[in-house]
């Protein structure tokens, strides 16, 4: 019998009692929010967290409503969306709405990861949740590309023949693998059809099931707070930490204000701005799809665009650059650590062997394999960052540094990345490009030097009682 | 604990049980799994190959013809076949002068690592019968963009000062000449395909040459 009787958690009335034996209805409210114990002293940057659910559940909603009128053909894709713009009542706004939660999408949960890296929400015991976390930002990015083809308007096309062609350079099966994933021999009317299946069906499916694992791992191992420390270190008499308070009606009410500011600026976008200049809806997308002419700027959406800077910054000029820097680095591997001397030589001929690598291969698949490397980055995350304290407020100087100047890098990439290329804008990308892997490879040796600061046995806030 | 009588019971069980009926159980429920596992991708299976190129998607890759006589010197004109541009240029007598000028800034001159058939193997990539015509598959070989062209021979903010015309990829800045052959240090690495192609009286059919070298 898998009835828990011996749960202590009190039903409300007679049905919950009822309901209590047969479900355990109460037992969730109060894990996962009457009784889940979060630190008091949370700040702005934890609104980002709840707001991903609450644009996850816009769109959802709103997407569903779009099915209803759109058409998932080639020929009719691009007027069924007009139509939606034009005759459906309220259809501009549920497609506003759709278009620009895409967008909010990206804010938030960008704005939500740099949180977890500024207060080393990362850091064990929250690896799991992290990583999870990066499989969502992924599942993410697959789902923002391929609703962006839906419209079939002519960024859309050729956006989605970029990304597609990606795989072409992958040793043997590219070919094939990219045929099978068009369907045809282009991007066609099979291409679009399978993108809407994947983008109405599987990913939103594959999102919400994250999304559950993110918040079963995180009520695991509880929440992390801007000072980094761990709230069950200092416990009252009743065994329960001195400084946590319960999620509700705490931060429930606290998020409904995060809530508000939140949809005054996205309804504020979908009424007064809906392109946003051109950056949340491409000009070129309000034409239909042409298979034989491209766009004279082709640019994916914003939140792509750092990583399409470092796609395309991957030339014989930036692959020389990696050749004499590893062996610069092999060089320096081998002086100035303290191993055994064969493994010192390793390191040298490991270097040279990588230069003789990065000489002899093409641009065109290293601009691939960096663009994914620069995704797999953020899952490494937890073990790179060797620093004894979690939160940038007690963090050494060269760890504050190396952070405002990749995040300056990666603001560089993603403009550029909206930008048609000229030698200095590849030139410019092929710095920051170097800059956003320095941040990461250098990670484990800049995160342990420098002085931290104390850490405080109790979370600290503004206003001190 | 409902779960510690299981396990209780699976433990005298086991006491009971001769190491040889042990190995028998793990051994047959191995091969069951296994089985299991051999009929789950048999049943992936069709939802796989349903993915691939239809019929009526390969049925639609046919040649396709063009009257290559309306085509004016310097002119160029783009065709439609399996979905992909075809670039139809008649290359004027200056132009086919500039591409031996700059092929010490291309990366395949030869056209070793690229795609043409064997009578479009040359400096022009043109067939030998008829040089100034070159018949192009308009698609960058970095990421499948469709090159803008740059047939004006002079300074170019994209093709560079000395330009002897050609192509430029708007998607990630790549080069090409005008006999479509890459330039070195851009994205791209190889030359632009040539589509199999022959001539038949006024006509050029795409996509077909009847085997010929």
């Amino acid at each position: 019998m898998a009835i828990h009787r011996h749960d202590n958690h009190k039903s409300a009335n007679g049905f919950m009692e009822w309901m209590d034996a047969r479900m355990p209805v109460t037992k969730v409210w109060n894990e996962h929010l009457a009784e889940y114990i979060a630190p008091k002293n949370f700040n702005f940057w934890y609104y980002f967290g709840s707001l991903a659910i609450l644009v996850l559940v816009i769109q959802l909603v709103t997407g569903i409503f779009l099915t209803m009128h759109y058409k998932p053909d080639a020929a009719l894709a691009f007027a069924s969306v007009e139509y939606i713009m034009r005759d459906v009542p309220y259809g501009w706004l549920v497609r506003y709405m759709h278009s620009t939660g895409a967008s909010a999408f990206f804010v938030v949960v960008y704005l939500h990861m740099f949180r977890g890296v500024i207060y080393g929400s990362h850091r064990e015991p929250r690896e799991m949740v992290w990583l999870i976390g990066c499989v969502i930002f992924v599942a993410l990015m697959a789902e923002a590309f391929m609703g962006y083809l839906l419209p079939w308007g002519n960024m859309s096309y050729w956006g989605a023949q970029v990304i597609i062609s990606l795989f072409d350079v992958i040793p043997f099966v590219g070919p094939a693998l990219t045929e099978w994933i068009r369907g045809d021999f282009v991007i066609s009317d099979a291409t679009l059809n399978r993108f809407f299946a994947f983008h109405v069906i599987l990913l939103p499916l594959i999102l919400v099931a994250l999304v559950f694992l993110h918040l079963v791992a995180l009520h695991h191992v509880g929440s992390n707070n801007p000072d980094g420390i761990d709230i069950y270190d200092e416990l009252d008499e009743d065994g329960k930490p001195k400084d946590g308070i319960p999620f509700h009606p705490y931060y429930t009410v606290k998020d409904l204000v995060g809530v508000c500011g939140f949809l005054i600026l996205y309804m504020g976008v979908i009424f007064f701005f809906p392109d946003f200049g051109g950056i949340f809806l491409e000009k070129d997308n309000f034409a239909p799809a042409n298979p034989l002419q491209t766009p004279p700027d082709i640019v994916p959406l914003w939140y792509f665009t750092p990583f399409y800077s470092i796609l395309r910054a991957s030339t014989t000029t930036l692959l020389t650059f990696f050749a004499y820097s590893s062996v610069v680095i092999g060089i320096a591997a081998a002086l100035f650590t303290k191993f055994k001397a064969p493994i010192r030589i390793g390191f040298v001929a490991a270097g040279v062997i990588a230069a003789i690598v990065f000489l002899n291969s093409s641009g065109k698949a290293w601009g691939v394999i960096l663009m994914a490397a620069a995704i797999v980055c953020f899952f490494l995350l937890p073990w790179l960052d060797r620093s004894p304290v979690k939160s940038i407020r007690y963090r050494s100087l060269p760890f504050k540094i190396a952070l405002a100047i990749f995040i300056l890098a990666f603001f560089i990439l993603g403009y550029l990345g909206m930008n048609a290329p000229t030698p200095i804008k590849t030139l410019l990308a092929q710095v920051c490009t170097c800059i956003y892997f320095a941040f990461f490879v250098l990670m484990p040796w800049f995160t342990s030097i420098g002085k931290t600061k104390p850490l405080p046995t109790r979370v600290t806030m503004k206003e001190e009682h | 604990m409902a779960e510690n009588h299981v396990s209780d019971a699976s433990v005298q069980i086991a006491d009971e049980k001769s190491v040889e009926d042990i190995k028998r159980r793990r051994f047959i429920t191995g091969l069951t799994a296994g089985f299991g596992a051999v009929g789950g991708a048999v049943a992936v299976t069709p939802f796989v190959l349903s993915m691939s190129p239809s019929e009526r998607a390969k049925n639609a890759g046919a040649p396709v013809q063009y009257d290559y006589s309306k085509i004016q010197n310097g002119q160029m004109v783009k065709v439609e076949w399996r979905g992909k541009p075809v670039v139809l240029l008649k290359r004027t007598p200056e132009m086919m002068e500039g591409l031996n000028i700059i092929s010490d800034e291309l990366a395949d001159v030869g056209s070793e690592a690229s795609i043409q058939p064997d009578y479009a193997k040359n400096d022009t990539r043109s067939d030998p019968a008829k040089p100034d015509l070159l018949v192009m598959e308009g698609v960058c070989t970095h990421l499948g963009c469709s090159p803008v062209e740059k047939l004006a021979i002079g300074p170019d903010p994209q093709m560079g000062d000395d330009s002897q015309g050609g192509f430029f990829c708007p998607c990630h800045g790549s080069k090409f000449d005008l006999a479509g052959r890459v330039y070195k240090n851009v994205p791209a690495t190889t030359n632009m395909p040539v589509p199999p192609f022959k001539f038949v009286d006024n006509l050029i059919v795409i996509g077909e040459d009847d085997g010929r070298a």
